[in-house]
């Protein structure tokens, strides 16, 4: 099935969920809204015509651009992308699944976004989306252990968003 | 809890002791790196293990951020530095799949030579550690002798012995020297039969048959749900391979090459060798399936080899210089998987319009591969943790990033 086909078998049931796609792009992605990411998950799993058995990777992608002259000329609001990629050993056919997020909850700044976790579907999830919280702060709602993964646990601020700074000194180390 | 898990006479139920919480690693040999395993013990039965990971961590996408796909790729070297040229061909590929590049026939089968030997190189650490972990040293010392060949032919070809920066995106830094087919050839003639010695030594050996069969039995349901990918996922009887199954950039490659996947479908391998039989206390998906897989890859990497010298030799025109170091990258995003020795290596490379992505992410097959580590050790003794790690083929530049 190509991505367009999975597109209209998603809208019976999931129709108000499916917010855009683009099937010209080099990997064609479906758009969801971020809270139906764990439904959408399942159902792409467990229906039998879909079979998504794999998800390879979790990315999340800041848009933000802290230079005010650049931002002035991107096309898009600042938000957080969650791209999620997934493949069908049985159908052998590929989706890339995408949701946005604000880049701050309630936008608030310093208050974290949040997405529903796949790892009840997925079980790789679990530490996939340790890492995107580790390095771009996103929560998810239902992950067991939303601890950080590849930073140390007392590390400030999330490394793969725009505006991070890289503190000057962590426990007497020069880090800069 | 632990009752309901476990058989009670494995358990040693009349001899429990207190619950222990054992440290493993960072600098522990077994662990292939700095992993960092916690053991919660039961007397000799783990019930937990816990990895912690990171003590390598860079953060290379952050870095891929701020250069070029042609000053990022030394980068790529460093991600699993015992196959730096299946990196590089991952990274090339991904780029090239953004820039909409297609590279010449020629090329193509010079990196499927260069790819496969890499694969060689990089199963014989990962069968001579294993056995060292496994308390038998001379295989480890013959497969590094064997190795040691393979790094003198990246060596001529690039100049480099582990970090290659060989396979660029668009093509590759050079041709090959002139007599270095021949060289090849002449290594793989001389290592054909050490493979033999190797299952002599080891595979057919008593006490590593008796330390690998049956422990640690992935099965394929919890393979694909850890997303755990290469000859771990193949060891578990799933016929797949992204060198069949992949992107068409990717399997370009390898059309008109003959070859079959290796993995136990109904309890048998595909072709016929004249290599040990399986043990029968083997079960599909153990340790022992696992590293077998990687022997027989050997192999097929050899054949691969040798068809796509005789292909480059054939093939007209010259091999593709790399793309500009400053080219600019068109607006999309591209992710592209290939089959790397250990896994499935992803590469993500979304472009912005300038000649800096504005996002690199590395999908590490390691990383996955090890995430199922915690549930394959539930219930295992203590001497089974490194036997089961060091089957998983781990790398920690690759898991750490």
């Amino acid at each position: 099935m190509n991505a367009e086909a999975i597109r209209d078998r998603l809208h019976q049931p999931f129709g108000p969920w499916l917010v855009g796609s683009d099937f010209a792009a080099i990997d064609p992605w479906i758009e969801v809204r971020s809270e139906g990411l764990s439904e959408i998950g399942r159902y792409l799993r467990e229906d039998p015509d879909l079979a998504f058995d794999m998800l390879h990777c979790i990315t999340a992608v800041d848009y933000f651009q802290p230079d005010e002259k650049k931002a002035a000329q991107v096309e898009w609001q600042p938000h957080v992308e969650l791209i999620y990629h997934l493949s069908s050993t049985v159908h052998h056919h590929r989706l890339v699944l995408k949701a946005r997020l604000p880049r701050w909850k309630d936008d608030k700044p310093g208050q974290m976004p949040e997405a529903p976790t796949v790892s009840n579907v997925w079980s790789t999830a679990e530490w996939h989306e340790r890492e995107v919280f580790d390095l771009m702060g996103v929560r998810f709602v239902g992950n067991r252990d939303m601890r950080r993964i590849l930073c140390p646990e007392d590390w400030v601020g999330h490394p793969l968003r725009k505006d991070y700074e890289m503190p000057t000194e962590y426990h007497g180390i020069q880090a800069r | 809890m632990l009752t309901e898990r476990m058989d009670p006479e494995t358990l040693e139920f009349d001899v429990r002791t207190d619950e222990m919480l054992i440290n493993m690693g960072p600098q522990h040999p077994s662990t292939h790196g700095v992993l960092r395993l916690v053991l919660r013990t039961d007397g000799e039965i783990v019930t937990e293990v816990t990895p912690h990971i990171g003590y390598l961590h860079r953060c290379a996408e952050k870095i891929g951020e701020n250069l070029t796909p042609r000053q990022f790729l030394p980068y790529t070297d460093r991600l699993d530095y015992l196959a730096a040229m299946n990196m590089n061909l991952g990274w090339s590929l991904a780029v090239e799949k953004l820039l909409g590049i297609r590279v010449s026939e020629k090329t193509r089968h010079l990196r499927v030579v260069i790819a496969e030997l890499n694969r060689i190189a990089n199963h014989l650490v990962a069968a001579g550690c294993y056995g060292l972990d496994l308390g038998s040293f001379t295989p480890f010392t013959w497969t590094f002798r064997e190795r040691e060949k393979i790094l003198n032919l990246f060596e001529e070809v690039c100049g480099a012995r582990l970090t290659y920066s060989y396979i660029t995106p668009g093509g590759v830094t050079a041709d090959l020297p002139p007599g270095w087919l021949d060289r090849c050839e002449a290594f793989l003639k001389q290592f054909e039969p050490v493979i033999g010695d190797l299952h002599a030594i080891l595979t057919n050996n008593k006490i590593f048959i008796e330390r690998t069969a049956g422990v640690g039995v992935l099965t394929p349901a919890m393979a694909l749900d850890y997303g755990v990918t290469g000859p771990n996922l193949r060891g578990s009887g799933v016929d797949w391979d992204l060198r069949r199954d992949g992107e068409p950039i990717y399997t370009e490659m390898y059309e008109g090459y003959t070859w079959r996947i290796i993995a136990p479908v109904n309890g048998r391998y595909p072709d016929d060798h004249p290599y040990p039989a399986i043990p029968k206390e083997a079960v599909v998906g153990d340790s022992w399936h696992r590293y077998f897989v990687r022997m027989l890859e050997v192999v097929q990497s050899m054949d691969l080899i040798r068809q796509g010298m005789e292909k480059y030799l054939r093939a007209a025109g010259e091999v593709d210089k790399p793309i500009d170091v400053k080219k600019k990258l068109p607006k999309g995003e591209a992710y592209l998987e290939t089959e790397a020795p250990k896994g499935q290596m992803g590469f993500m490379i979304i472009g912005d319009g300038s000649p800096i992505p504005w996002r690199v992410r590395l999908r590490s097959s390691s990383f996955c591969n090890l995430s199922v580590m915690g549930q394959l050790c539930r219930g295992v003794l203590v001497a089974d943790v490194p036997s089961i790690g060091g089957s998983l083929d781990l790398v920690l530049g690759e898991i750490d990033r």
